[in-house]
């Protein structure tokens, strides 16, 4: 296998990836008689030892209930649960740990802001703008508060690269236009939004954001000041955290002015039957038990990333993104869907003559654990006319090798399917 | 690469490069949609039905992966000239052998999708084209969802 290594620039950043692979245990297993190759980083992202040992001594030692108790152990929880909203704040810069909310994933917390903030503040014939490119997760609850209010969905095209159509954006930033909810790294894609414009142009006509960052935090360092954004949201799992929990960003006075989304305990002062009195923000937005052990592991995943640096993440995940690209192109009739000049290590593909669901099959017996499907994205596989794609997608733990076994693997499918 | 054989037989192949029956059926009396959300693959499938019940002709269009192709392909050449009744009784035999429950004797060539039981995330690709029978046999306006 002729694999040209690169040398890396004269001062940036290296990233040992030998060594960074040994804090995941899950990498080091066979799959079908061969070495697991985990290139499916973009549906969920493995665990570092110091994520697994975070939540299994949260819950050897200090498991109890927040915000309670005068006990040790639930004094020990909360510290540990508001301490998780600190790291969560410091890895996104924003400005106050009030502005952190922890919620189950990116989802959650766009339909929050969609039920809490949005909804109130529409009339019929106003417009929430996204674009071709969301996650099912940015475009269905947004047509729900449509459907509610009489309001309607404009949609950013994207160009035949998946790069989004930024005259388009600047055209359809309109009167009407009272939100702006986009994408920050397409997950189907690989594309990278230029959402500091983007933000830019919507604050300048007073239109509120939001920023899906799911995508995006795994592969960048994010600060969501330098963004101007008012809402920010992401998942703990695809950021080497649990499953089950994410947060949601939202500027102070944004989520001040917000009423509560769900009811129940910890999010109150006082509750009689006339009237409930409710908590402060961010607790206001959190009703019932949080996942505490969850917010533990996800404090762990970030201060994990911290060690090694979201710029050392970044130049390797490039690197690898550049050798697979390269080597992909080898592969005779594989097609790249997605070539936007801004990628983030998200590689999606279609192999003419074999489906992508086969793929996916023939991958898996070469260790090989790629996503096929339409990656709920479905605007976005009509956009390319296709039904599905294969996709692999990148994490710093990934190696050269291993974009090579992919593409060896290719070879072998085309091999079986007689091409 | 010997296991996946087992999946990916030589006739899988051949109907999925050129499955037979393919196209619209000008004359078909029943139809019914079929659709996989999960990886997008979608048929249609049409039948000419006589009233004795016998199924005359039977066609389908669609896109789909190896599996589901050559599964939709198999199954209209094993139901022409059939009645109803025994293409109820084959989609049993046959769902029985792609779960890993029946030994596959009684459904003739359909048997070289029996790999599939080994894997189960692939079983739906395999039954689609006959869940979509079922509805089509049944008169479902809705198209037929394998979730």
């Amino acid at each position: 296998m002729n694999t040209v290594r690169p040398i890396p620039e004269a001062g940036a950043p290296i990233l040992d990836v030998e060594r960074v692979r040994r804090d995941f245990p899950v990498l080091h297993q066979e799959v079908h008689g061969r070495p697991l190759v985990y290139l499916d980083n973009a549906a969920t992202a493995q665990k570092p030892r110091a994520v697994i040992e975070a939540v299994d001594r949260f819950y050897r030692r200090d498991n109890a209930n927040v915000h309670r108790g005068v006990h040790t152990l639930s004094q020990r929880a909360t510290a540990a649960y508001e301490g998780a909203r600190e790291t969560v704040r410091r890895f996104l810069n924003a400005a106050d740990p009030r502005e952190i909310v922890f919620v189950r994933g990116a989802t959650e917390g766009i339909n929050l802001v969609a039920q809490s903030f949005v909804r109130p503040r529409l009339r019929p014939g106003d417009e929430i703008l996204v674009t071709e490119m969301e996650h099912h997760a940015n475009i269905v609850p947004w047509q729900m508060v449509c459907e509610a209010t009489g309001a309607r969905l404009r949609v950013v095209p994207i160009d035949e690269r998946g790069a989004l159509d930024l005259e388009a954006f600047h055209r359809l930033l309109g009167e009407r236009t009272r939100f702006l909810a986009v994408v920050h790294v397409s997950n189907a894609l690989g594309t990278i939004n230029p959402v500091a414009e983007m933000v830019a142009a919507a604050r300048a006509r007073g239109i509120p954001t939001l920023v899906d960052g799911a995508q995006a935090v795994p592969h960048m360092a994010v600060d969501v000041q330098a963004l101007g954004c008012d809402f920010y949201a992401f998942s703990g799992h695809k950021v080497f955290g649990p499953t089950g929990i994410g947060a949601l960003y939202g500027r102070l006075e944004v989520l001040e002015s917000m009423p509560p989304w769900q009811g129940g305990g910890d999010m109150i002062r006082v509750v009689t039957f006339e009237r409930t009195e409710y908590h402060d923000v961010p607790h206001r937005f959190e009703a019932g038990t949080p996942h505490i052990a969850g917010a533990v592991g996800l404090a762990a995943a970030i201060e994990y990333l911290e060690g090694i640096g979201m710029e050392r993440i970044t130049a390797w995940e490039q690197t690898l993104l550049r050798h697979a690209t390269a080597r992909l192109a080898e592969v005779p009739g594989l097609r790249i869907i997605g070539t936007a000049p801004e990628k983030a290590a998200v590689i999606s593909f279609v192999v003419e003559g074999i489906h992508a669901h086969d793929l996916g099959t023939i991958l898996d017996h070469e260790g090989v654990a790629v996503r096929a499907g339409h990656h709920c994205t479905m605007p976005v596989m009509d956009h390319f006319g296709v039904p599905a794609t294969a996709r692999a997608s990148f994490a710093f733990y990934n190696t050269l090798e291993e974009a090579d076994r992919l593409v060896a693997a290719l070879h072998r499918a085309r091999e079986l399917f007689g091409l | 690469m010997n296991d996946l054989r087992a999946l990916y037989q030589e006739v899988i192949f051949d109907h999925n490069r050129s499955p037979r029956n393919f196209g619209r059926l000008a004359h078909a009396n029943r139809r019914a949609d079929g659709h996989n959300p999960l990886c997008g693959d979608r048929i249609t499938l049409y039948l000419d039905v006589d009233e004795g019940g016998v199924i005359r002709d039977i066609a389908f269009e669609g896109q789909g992966c190896a599996i589901s192709t050559a599964s939709a392909s198999l199954m209209t050449e094993a139901l022409k000239g059939r009645t109803v009744a025994e293409a109820h009784r084959l989609f049993e035999g046959f769902h029985k052998v792609v779960t890993g429950e029946g030994s596959g004797e009684e459904i003739g060539k359909l048997a070289v999708l029996a790999g599939v039981r080994d894997y189960p995330m692939r079983v739906k690709c395999a039954t689609l084209a006959w869940h979509t029978l079922e509805a089509a046999l049944k008169g479902t306006e809705q198209p037929v969802s394998t979730e």
